[in-house]
């Protein structure tokens, strides 16, 4: 072959009329999908074998007898492809008519419509009419067990999710029964996907509506849901998600490709823990002075808020740092919480050591029995820390405390005397005494907690879905996620007011953007050194080094 | 029991023996000059065989003809993997019955043909994967195996040359698919009967992803002849492309259906006005299916002048298939025979490919609706484009297989068609 100056892990070829440059070994379908061209296709899945079985990625390629699968045909130097022939444009109109010989087209209520593949590509390609006048078959709905829900009537037999049980998840309770156009997709045995940790991920891979999640079912349409690129809080893999939002509410969690983390991939534990996101009784404004020294009774749920002075943030922020000040090299304990993104976790860091002398940095998190794997991408572990960023808090000189449960441990913190931190742990199973001999106890959190009662000062903090931050996964690796809510009116980042106050305290700058609070995170600790926000991008870059941290033992 | 009909002009190569059960123990067969071809295979060497099968011209007998010596040169002459000789025993092609009756009348015959076959290709193993249906057979077949393991035939050392050759019985569900061949790898693997996308083929990946070849029953019969007499004896038969001798099984309308042996060229219309004693009441000949009910179907005319032979059939506006010549005679109903293909074809479509799987339905319950008398003649355009949109877009040729009746039985009895569109009649009264 002569020498063109071109690397030789590369074919060059004519897609459309257009020169394209494909890695050796990628098949016809990703070779014209790196340059743009999206050739239709329901069987093929990238995470997935290729069955060339649904004949809608037909393509003709000069000098084949007749139109090849561009899904399992490899891309060769000087090969001569057409997605738009007439032959193909021919066939995939007859393909897509095939299609909806049986199909309900219950579009109006399936909640697929809008995301739908195969609504799309006729659309774009099908007959203006249906010739189909038969009646059709009808299959019905059946429920799978687990989130999942089957309306056999809409399937187009792509099998893909037959091919997820048995390729990556493992664990073959998926397959095809009967034949011809009878077949359908079955479980084998009653309990169906009742159990199978990542099973949630067929309802993602299928093209169509066939595959739907009860959980969300008519709950949103696709065309009202917007997606925000974001990390998985449900354990410490951090799989990359979109979190899919309506009326300022996550409705659903999709996995976001990511080959270095979590493929195509997400377990149904994390897919079905955001309703912490959503939660109301948000607290809406900062609150200041201690209601129970004041003598005042608490609520039936052990509130004190109504007897707490709500404040503007200056005002609050103003008389917390003279409260400080006062204080200042006192001795000071912490709490914070693996949910909470790096940028907060160090603000608070930089309050406490400004503040005075840092005895005790701990944070509790919740940890499962057993990690939970999937074989088909080993990459991908269910974690047995239940929160993104304890990772994180070890590198940020947070040291774990409590159970498994992620209760107990703050015996030392709960009756200190000095000054008392505490982010984003509710402290539930604290007794109403927590923090009652502090000097000072400031709490910063989403909502109200009976054992925030005796806080000099309590703050409003946004969760992550409400800014933007970054997290420490258990490989080691930074990840960004974007805002995808808005916050209560009052709720601030703790990055942002924390390094606000530790800047007047002389304990660093006040940021006004979460990538300036990075930066000055990835200065102040040697793990994140080299690190820049902008370059994460959206899929996140290793440490230098692998988490010393208090994460996976 | 006699064998039903027979013919001065057969050449009865392979069912000589049909009807005489003496014909299907070891020493009966012995008798007839069994297993001489694997003895004679063992002493040339694999080699010699190859060169003996590729003289011989010996062609596919499953019904696409592939050239025998040819397929079995395609293995991998080194033996780092297994390799494994498949034979295709899941005969279900309407129309077809000539496997069935070597395997009952002939059984030897079959496990000589394996035995050389797998000797060629350098298989230890051979599976022979036979049709759910086919109880009497398979239990003729395992009785004849189980004689040739005792006297050393089959098993770990075939006739004391130190090279074994296992030889195991499959019987399959009952599914026309697994008798596509890859399908049938997949059945034998224990998965779902679906054909596979080739490439990978056959000899590189095959059954249980090893070099793998797979003939079918008549192939490897005619192969253990030609391994005992050698290739050049084989041409003595047939034409230039295709020599030798084939099974016919005629059914339909002519006075006696039957399996034939022939040799290849045999013109057909002296196979249905002679060999099977001409047309039923003496009624006018209306369309010959020659190759089994997926080939297209053919009109009196192009009958007149057609050879039984690969290239005369395909000359002829055909394919010779594997040779099932259904006749059929003026009181033939077209549409409902087409319909009933259609029926069968959509019942026997794995469901994997789209075209297929809704192809296949949506034409049987089109010409269902025709022959109810409620068709329209844009029907017959739809089905054109349907056919046509079935056909060469699958991974295997199923749905190919009813494009070529409703294409040519349209072109070529579109009258038929109009009269039950136009005025409700019925052509013909079967």
């Amino acid at each position: 072959m002569p020498d063109n100056g071109r690397k030789p892990e590369t074919v060059a070829l004519t897609i459309d009329g257009r020169e394209v440059v494909a890695p050796k070994g990628a098949s016809l379908l990703q070779a014209a999908a790196g340059a743009g061209i999206e050739v239709p296709h329901y069987c093929y899945h990238p995470g997935l074998s290729a069955p060339a079985q649904c004949r809608v990625c037909l393509v003709e390629v000069e000098g084949a007898p007749k139109l090849q699968p561009a899904c399992v045909t490899p891309a060769q130097d000087g090969q001569v492809v057409r997605t738009d022939g007439d032959e193909a444009v021919k066939m995939r109109k007859g393909v897509f008519e095939f299609y909806l010989v049986n199909h309900p087209l219950d579009c109006p209520i399936c909640d697929m419509s809008g995301e739908c593949k195969l609504q799309d590509y006729v659309f774009a390609e099908g007959r203006d009419h249906g010739r189909a006048h038969e009646p059709k078959r009808v299959f019905g709905r059946d429920d799978f067990g687990g989130d999942v829900l089957y309306y056999g009537d809409r399937c187009v037999m792509c099998t893909r999710c037959v091919r997820f049980m048995e390729e990556v998840a493992g664990d073959a309770r998926l397959t095809v029964v009967e034949r011809g156009n009878r077949a359908v997709i079955d479980t084998f045995f009653d309990e169906g996907l009742e159990g199978a940790a990542f099973a949630g991920n067929v309802v993602d891979i299928c093209p169509v509506g066939a595959l739907v999640s009860k959980e969300f079912l008519h709950k949103a349409r696709a065309w009202d849901l917007d997606h925000t690129p974001s990390v998985c809080a449900g354990c410490s893999q951090g799989c990359n998600i979109e979190l899919h939002t309506r009326d300022n509410l996550v409705q659903r969690i999709k996995p976001r490709e990511n080959q270095e983390v979590n493929g195509h991939w997400m377990c149904d534990y994390g897919r079905e823990s955001y309703e912490w996101l959503n939660r109301p009784g948000r607290l809406a404004a900062p609150l200041v002075g201690r209601a129970r020294e004041r003598g005042l009774a608490t609520d039936e749920r052990g509130l004190a808020a109504s007897e707490r002075t709500p404040a503007e943030w200056p005002d609050a922020l103003d008389r917390l740092r003279a409260r400080v000040e006062e204080l200042r090299g006192a001795d000071v304990r912490v709490v914070a919480s693996g949910l909470w993104p790096n940028e907060g976790l160090a603000a608070l860091d930089a309050l406490a050591q400004a503040a005075g002398t840092v005895e005790q940095r701990v944070f509790r998190s919740p940890r499962a029995q057993d990690e939970e794997p999937l074989p088909g991408f080993p990459l991908l572990i269910r974690r047995r820390d239940l929160a993104p960023n304890v990772d994180g808090a070890g590198l940020l000189g947070f040291e774990r405390a409590g159970d498994d449960q992620g209760e107990g441990g703050l015996e030392a913190v709960a009756d200190h005397d000095g000054v008392l931190l505490v982010l984003g742990d509710e402290l539930r199973d604290q007794p109403e005494g927590f923090g009652a001999r502090a000097a000072l106890f400031v709490y910063l959190g989403t909502h109200d907690s009976p054992a925030a009662a005796n806080a000099d000062f309590v703050l409003p903090v946004t969760t992550f879905a409400e800014q933007e931050g970054t997290f420490v996964n258990a490989q080691g690796r930074v990840q960004r996620f974007q805002q995808a809510l808005r916050p209560p009116a009052g709720a601030r980042p703790a990055w942002l007011v924390l390094g606000a106050l530790a800047a007047t305290l002389g304990g660093g700058r006040p940021h006004a953007r979460a990538d300036a609070a990075f930066a000055s995170l990835a200065a102040a600790h040697p793990a994140f050194a080299g690190l820049e926000y902008d370059a994460l991008g959206l899929a996140g870059a290793p440490l230098a080094a692998a988490p010393a941290g208090a994460g996976t033992s | 029991m006699a064998y039903p009909y027979r013919h001065e002009k057969e050449v009865r190569l392979m069912s000589d023996a049909f009807g005489d059960p003496a014909a299907r123990t070891l020493e009966g067969w012995k008798a007839r000059g069994g297993y001489q071809g694997i003895a004679r295979a063992l002493e040339i060497g694999r080699e010699a065989v190859l060169a003996d099968m590729k003289a011989s011209g010996l062609r596919g007998r499953g019904g696409a003809g592939f050239p025998t010596g040819l397929k079995w040169s395609f293995m991998p002459k080194d033996a780092k993997r297994p390799h494994y000789l498949l034979c295709n025993a899941d005969e279900s092609e309407p129309g077809t019955f000539k496997d069935r009756e070597i395997i009952r009348w002939t059984p030897h015959l079959l496990i000589e043909g394996c035995l050389v076959g797998a000797y060629a290709i350098g298989a230890d193993h051979c599976y022979v994967y036979l049709r759910g249906e086919f109880f009497e057979a398979t239990q003729v077949l395992a009785k004849a195996l189980e004689e040739a393991y005792a006297a050393g035939l089959a098993g770990p050392d075939v006739l004391g040359s130190g090279v074994k050759i296992d030889v195991t019985l499959h019987v399959g569900a009952g599914a026309y698919i697994c008798g596509e061949e890859t399908g049938l790898m997949s059945s034998l693997e224990g998965r779902r009967g679906e054909p596979r996308i080739k490439p990978p083929f056959p000899a590189a990946s095959g059954v249980f992803g090893m070099p793998t070849t797979i003939n079918n029953v008549e192939t490897l019969a005619a192969a253990a002849l030609v391994a005992r007499h050698g290739g050049e004896w084989y041409r003595q038969w047939g034409t230039e492309k295709s020599p030798g001798t084939k099974l016919f099984c005629v059914s339909g309308h002519v006075k006696r259906p039957g399996n034939y042996e022939l040799p290849l060229g045999f013109p057909l219309m002296e196979l249905v006005e002679d060999v099977c004693g001409g047309m039923r009441n003496g009624a006018a000949l209306k369309a010959v299916i020659p190759g089994g009910s997926s080939v297209p179907i053919m009109d009196a005319e192009e009958c007149a002048s057609c050879e039984l032979c690969y290239e005369g059939v395909e000359a002829a506006g055909s394919m010779l298939g594997c040779a099932s010549v259904i006749v059929m005679d003026e009181t033939a109903d077209v549409v409902k025979q087409v319909r009933r293909m259609a029926d069968f074809y959509a019942h026997e479509s794995c469901g994997q490919c789209t075209p297929c799987r809704e192809g296949t339905s949506w034409a049987a319950r089109i010409l269902r609706r025709i022959e109810d008398g409620r068709g329209t003649e844009e029907d017959l355009d739809t089905l054109l484009q349907i056919s046509d949109q079935m056909t060469g877009t699958t991974i295997c040729v199923l749905s190919d297989s009813l494009a070529a009746p409703v294409i040519s039985s349209i072109e070529k009895f579109r009258d038929d068609y109009l009269a039950l569109i136009r005025r409700g009649e019925r052509v013909g009264a079967a």
